[in-house]
């Protein structure tokens, strides 16, 4: 069985610099996949070949059956991708409600309806408002977006990918710089969805990783260094060893034995 | 209460041929003109996130468009003005197809530089349009097919408020439509519109053909009153006194637009000879006071928001974005 994404020996090179060498991945419909790796590892350029920010060197993604490797990215979004930035990105001058019926407009083909006013567009409007109290965020409708806290904007953000309704949910680091309280209710949030939204998500915070993945990929120097399980990969000693810390000293100034 | 003043403004434009002078109906004929060329570039730069140097292009194409057919085929104002709405919209639908393609300083860059093709050209092509010398001898509109000629300026004036009446109520009908939104979200956030499944390059023409449709009728209407067309009405200072008109006016804020072109308009053409030719001086110094005094323009002095910290351009300081370089 495939999976809902596929990467083939996806590579890219910056100059003489391998970001991403040969990756291949799958992440099965339903999955809580999560990609770690310590910095440097090739997490986001793998995140951006995955969404389409930038074109691999060499390699395919196939994305529910259909390879959109040379496809851009409003085309993969549209295909049923939804993705988070690392750092929140939004319409900061619009209230909270019209960032995400921006989404839901365009899901319900009304992206470039010019005669009707949006306010009176009842079903883009409704919707919006249902995945704004999805994420909690109800209250907070008529704020503008540049007024709402960090911990609010990254939940508008997540309201954001889910309002087009996506196959695969792709998060960029979603926890990042979040309280502790914030990064636990963001977990609630993500194991809120059904199984019909599968979920990619690259990740620093370990606790989080392991609380919500059914998967982990461990990428390491651009390359995958282990994939299964998470009671498997927190076992592992290579793993161990290139991320989760290893305290002998010589590894600072030897190369580990094989 | 921004109804009542809305219906306010709109009847006191109403009766103002009946208060004033001739002259100062002809005035405003020439502010409302000008009003409609800086309605469409608001929508274009404020609420679309792409301001333009190079409207004074489709509103020459519009105003030598509808004294041709004046000179030559009709005198209809209405035929006038649609042909010219459509000659303006479709100069921009020809260049804007690569000009929306760059974007900030670029795009400023080649619609300036498309702005001056159109004008060499009106200078150059002296078989139509009369090159330096312009187009003279315009005969008066007629409102209806075999009508009389309109010669009184309160009812030129009034044709003229009708026209931009209606082509400003589908200027905010547009603007407050999802496709409205839709240019609203472009302009805070590209990438993000792409990321959500926007296609940006759609609406982003489709706002520069329509800022051209508007700046051709603002053309033909301008002609209307002034019975002659010269290259000088599609130089690059009327370019740059449409783009002036939105920022003191307030970008974003149709309202705020028509008023500053109509500060534009009165200091330029009814201060200026009073100032011995000194009105691009006093532009000069009410675009920098509005600069300073009115960041968000007339519109924006009564803030929409209550204020907060992260009320202010550019938004709050991102916690995530210091945290340095982030992994790869």
């Amino acid at each position: 069985m495939t999976g809902l994404l596929e990467t083939t020996g996806l590579t890219r090179r910056y100059g003489s610099l391998v970001a991403l060498d040969g990756v291949s991945l799958s992440v099965a419909a339903g999955a809580r996949h999560a990609v770690i790796g310590p910095n440097g590892a090739g997490k986001s350029t793998l995140f951006a070949l995955v969404t389409g920010g930038l074109r691999p060197t060499a390699g395919r993604v196939v994305f529910d059956g259909q390879d959109v490797t040379r496809r851009p990215d409003h085309a993969r979004a549209r295909a049923g991708m939804g993705k988070t930035f690392q750092h929140s990105s939004l319409f900061t001058s619009l209230p909270v409600l019209d960032n995400v019926a921006l989404a839901t407009q365009l899901a319900a083909g009304r992206g470039m309806a010019m005669l009707r006013p949006a306010r009176r567009q009842v079903a883009v409007q409704e919707q919006a408002m249902r995945q704004l109290e999805q994420v909690g965020l109800a209250g907070r409708a008529a704020t503008p977006a540049a007024a709402l806290s960090h911990g609010e904007r990254r939940q508008l953000e997540v309201a954001l990918a889910l309002a087009g309704s996506p196959k695969l949910l792709l998060l960029d680091e979603p926890t990042a710089g979040m309280s502790a309280a914030d990064s636990s209710r963001f977990a609630e949030l993500v194991e809120s969805l059904g199984a019909a939204v599968t979920v990619l998500i690259i990740e620093h915070d370990l606790d989080v990783v392991f609380r919500l993945a059914t998967r982990v990929t461990v990428l390491h120097l651009g390359r995958v260094l282990a994939d299964g399980a998470p009671d498997e990969i927190r076992a592992d000693e290579t793993v161990q060893r290139a991320y989760l810390g290893d305290a002998a000293l010589d590894d600072l100034f030897f190369e580990a034995a094989p | 209460m921004r109804r009542v003043a809305a219906g306010a403004a709109l009847g006191l434009l109403a009766v103002v041929p009946l208060l004033v002078s001739s002259n100062v109906a002809d005035m405003l004929s020439r502010v409302l003109a000008f009003a409609l060329l800086a309605l469409g570039l608001d929508l274009l730069a404020g609420i679309g996130g792409l301001p333009s140097l190079g409207q004074a292009a489709p509103f020459g194409v519009g105003a030598y468009t509808a004294a041709l057919l004046a000179k030559h085929a009709t005198t209809v104002a209405p035929l006038q003005l649609l042909a010219a709405t459509a000659a303006g919209a479709a100069l921009s639908a020809a260049v804007g197809w690569l000009l929306v393609r760059s974007r900030g300083t670029y795009f400023l860059m080649l619609t300036l530089a498309v702005g001056e093709i159109v004008h060499e050209l009106a200078d150059r092509w002296e078989g139509v349009t009369g090159g330096t010398n312009g187009l003279a001898g315009i005969p008066a509109i007629t409102l209806v097919p075999g009508g009389a000629p309109v010669r009184l300026a309160g009812v030129r004036y009034w044709y003229v408020l009708a026209a931009v009446l209606v082509c400003g109520a589908a200027l905010v009908t547009v603007s407050r439509s999802a496709f409205g939104r839709t240019l609203r979200g472009v302009r805070d956030n590209e990438e993000r519109m792409r990321s959500l499944g926007y296609r940006t390059f759609l609406p982003k023409y489709a706002v520069f053909c329509i800022a051209g449709a508007a700046a051709g009728a603002g053309g033909a209407l301008w002609v209307a009153r002034a019975r002659f067309v010269s290259p000088a009405d599609l130089g690059f200072e009327v370019s740059a006194m449409a783009l002036l008109a939105v920022v003191i006016g307030g970008r974003g804020s149709l309202w705020g637009a028509a008023l500053g072109a109509a500060v534009v308009v009165l200091v330029r053409e009814e201060l200026s000879p009073q100032l011995g030719g000194r009105g691009p001086l006093v532009l000069g110094l009410v675009f920098v006071a509005a600069v300073y005094l009115l960041p968000r323009g007339f519109a924006g002095t009564r803030l929409r928001w209550p204020s907060s910290p992260g009320d202010h351009p550019g938004g709050p300081p991102d916690p995530a974005g210091r945290r340095g370089t982030a992994a790869t």
